[in-house]
């Protein structure tokens, strides 16, 4: 059980307002190191609500959540801001890039967060992880001018910046077409083997969750299988 | 704390939106503008109207007044120590207005290192003769290189020069209004009774204008040797000693202990013209409330600004928080974006503000009163330029503590899944 990196212990969560509804009950579940991962259910199963409880960016659930053996029930915003930054990696529905940025200034900004390289290994980084997607090439222009594919590999790029324990991602295909839907998932197939990165993919795409190791079914705030 | 890091990303947002960060630093630029151009205007203003009359007055002068003696003959009398008496109807007794053993004070002012400069003075009531009239005046004889030195006495003459009083003997430095009830032009001989009555006839070197009516209409000068002469004086006879400290602060002091020290009557500049200070006080305490004032306009655009960019910035803000920048991050992110448009708004002002300044300064303005003065009057006291920049940094970081704030608290997991 040393390869347990993340592993949630009867995870609740209800909304109070106007009126007391449990979108989640008794979650409890672990991913190993090197798992690849998806979350399935329909719409308003919870399994959003869920990845965002895991990501520790929502605070208010009950039961316990352990990222790397380490509770993050007691933890303020600041300890949290840097264990998303240092141990998590995001993928969005939406790409969520900052226009302002280039895409390699994109790419390199968690990493400058982090502290731990000095500017030009993050940037030699974020170069690397760039051509692995095969978009070093568009590194230098403006984060707005790229297509919505090119976008979506950026984001990966940039969550895995800091060589994160976990990469998480809200449909992350849920925006693109078939093509470069299967672009990302060869990505995330290929990082999983070659790096033996750890997945947690939240999709309603039954093709794309078909294909990875492991499947949580979820229904009504439960999972049903996994 | 990366903050390098933290000026990237908010220099970033900053140029995103340029124009509007360019108004919001416009806005800035104009009052610390204003604010300069008012502040040394008004002071350079104080200072002229003020020097009008002060900096003609010495700190401390010492002189013999006319008065009653404090010390009536009952006070000695032993047996009625202990009694109280009231005489009624005490007059001065006839008492010189000479200052006794002045050769001995004038050393021992000179062996005090708080004294930077002193002038020896004689001051005398006279009567002009015009023909068959006779009006009064005044003539003051005076060493003419130190009243300039100290006194500024050049910058009061209109024509003529003030050093021929010296070269030129039985002369005399008419003011302007008295040479023209006289009708006296340079190098007319004028007809001058002491009080004694002696006659005594000098001839006019020049001509002097205080900006002040009432005092060109009575003022005359001539040196020390020629009013001894009119007064039939030795060369030992003075009147007044003026004297400049180092530290105009201590004046009262002084003054106070040299009353003790050369049994003189001593008058010091606060006591005798403490409605100066007030004058130049509220006239200064007024721009800087118009000054603050537009800084806190300015300030209400910032804030304005600032929320407007946190709002349309609401998903760079959420993936900020995502990929691991904390509340305080982004909070430090929108005060840098609020400084640095108070810091180059401000440094623009500055640059302005002076540029203003040297603009008003170029102004001519022309006072019959004031021959000295060519243009308007401008003061560049860099305390003026110090406290402009640390009100306009003050007022931004204030407009920018609650936007940032807000920013620091938006939840990305909102943003994020509300699209």
């Amino acid at each position: 059980m040393n390869d347990t990196i993340l592993e949630a212990k009867n995870i609740g969560k209800s909304f109070r307002d106007p009126v007391t509804v449990q979108v989640l009950q008794n979650i409890t579940f672990s991913i190993r190191k090197g798992e690849f991962v998806s979350v399935v259910g329909k719409s308003g199963c919870g399994k959003s609500t869920l990845l965002y409880i895991l990501s520790t960016m929502d605070t208010d659930y009950e039961g316990e959540l352990l990222i790397d053996n380490e509770s993050m029930v007691r933890k303020n915003g600041a300890q949290l801001a840097k264990i998303r930054n240092e141990k998590i990696g995001f993928v969005f529905q939406f790409h969520y890039l900052i226009n302002e940025f280039t895409v390699l200034k994109n790419v390199m900004l968690p990493g400058l967060k982090l502290q731990k390289y000095s500017e030009q290994e993050v940037e030699e980084r974020a170069m690397q992880r760039l051509k692995k997607l095969g978009i070093d090439s568009q590194a230098n222009k403006k984060a707005n001018l790229l297509s919505g594919g090119e976008k979506q590999r950026v984001a990966i790029a940039r969550a895995l910046i800091n060589d994160p324990l976990i990469i998480m991602g809200d449909e992350p295909t849920g925006n693109l077409d078939k093509k470069n839907s299967e672009i990302v998932f060869e990505i995330f197939k290929e990082i999983s083997v070659e790096f033996n990165q750890s997945l947690l993919i939240v999709t309603h795409d039954q093709g794309f969750a078909a294909n990875t190791n492991r499947i949580i079914e979820m229904e009504d705030g439960r999972i049903i299988k996994q | 704390m990366n903050y390098k890091l933290i000026a990237g990303i908010a220099r970033a947002l900053l140029l995103a939106r340029w124009r509007q960060t360019l108004v919001a630093a416009i806005g800035v630029t104009f009052s610390i503008t204003m604010f300069i151009a008012m502040l040394g205007f008004m002071t350079g203003l104080n200072k002229l109207l003020d020097g009008l009359i002060l900096n003609r007055l010495p700190h401390v002068r010492l002189f013999n007044d006319v008065e009653p003696n404090k010390n009536q003959p009952i006070n000695t009398a032993k047996e009625y120590k202990h009694f109280h008496n009231f005489i009624q109807s005490v007059k001065s007794a006839q008492s010189r207005s000479e200052i006794h053993n002045s050769a001995t004070i004038i050393q021992a002012i000179k062996a005090d290192n708080r004294v930077l400069g002193f002038v020896p003075k004689i001051k005398t009531q006279v009567f002009y003769n015009d023909g068959s009239i006779d009006f009064s005046g005044l003539i003051d004889g005076i060493d003419v290189a130190g009243e300039s030195k100290w006194y500024h006495f050049n910058d009061y003459i209109t024509a003529g020069r003030a050093t021929d009083l010296n070269n030129v003997s039985n002369s005399i430095i008419l003011g302007k209004a008295i040479a023209q009830k006289l009708l006296a032009d340079i190098g007319d001989v004028v007809q001058v009774t002491s009080s004694k009555g002696d006659r005594m006839s000098l001839k006019v070197v020049g001509f002097f204008q205080s900006g002040i009516l009432d005092i060109d209409k009575v003022q005359s000068y001539t040196s020390i040797a020629t009013a001894q002469k009119l007064l039939g004086k030795t060369n030992s006879y003075i009147t007044d000693i003026q004297i400049n400290l180092k530290d105009i602060t201590q004046a009262p002091a002084v003054a106070k202990e040299y009353v003790a020290l050369f049994d003189t009557d001593a008058e010091d500049i606060q006591t005798a013209n403490s409605q100066f200070e007030t004058g130049s006080s509220v006239r200064t305490l007024i721009s800087y409330v118009v000054g603050i004032t537009l800084l806190i306009v300015a300030g209400f655009g910032i804030y304005n600004i600032l929320n407007m960019m946190i709002y349309e910035k609401m998903d760079t803000i959420a993936i900020l928080k995502a990929t691991g920048f904390s509340g305080k991050d982004v909070n430090l992110v929108f005060i840098t974006i609020a400084l640095s448009i108070g810091l180059f708004g401000g440094l623009a002002g500055l640059f302005f503000g002076y540029l203003l300044s040297v603009g008003v300064d170029n102004i001519p303005f022309n006072m019959s009163g004031l021959p000295a003065v060519k243009t308007y009057p401008v003061n560049y006291n860099p305390v003026y330029y110090f406290i402009a920049i640390a009100f306009s940094l003050f007022t931004t970081y204030l407009a920018g503590l609650f936007p940032a704030r807000r920013a620091s608290k938006v939840d990305p997991v909102i943003i994020i899944r509300g699209k």
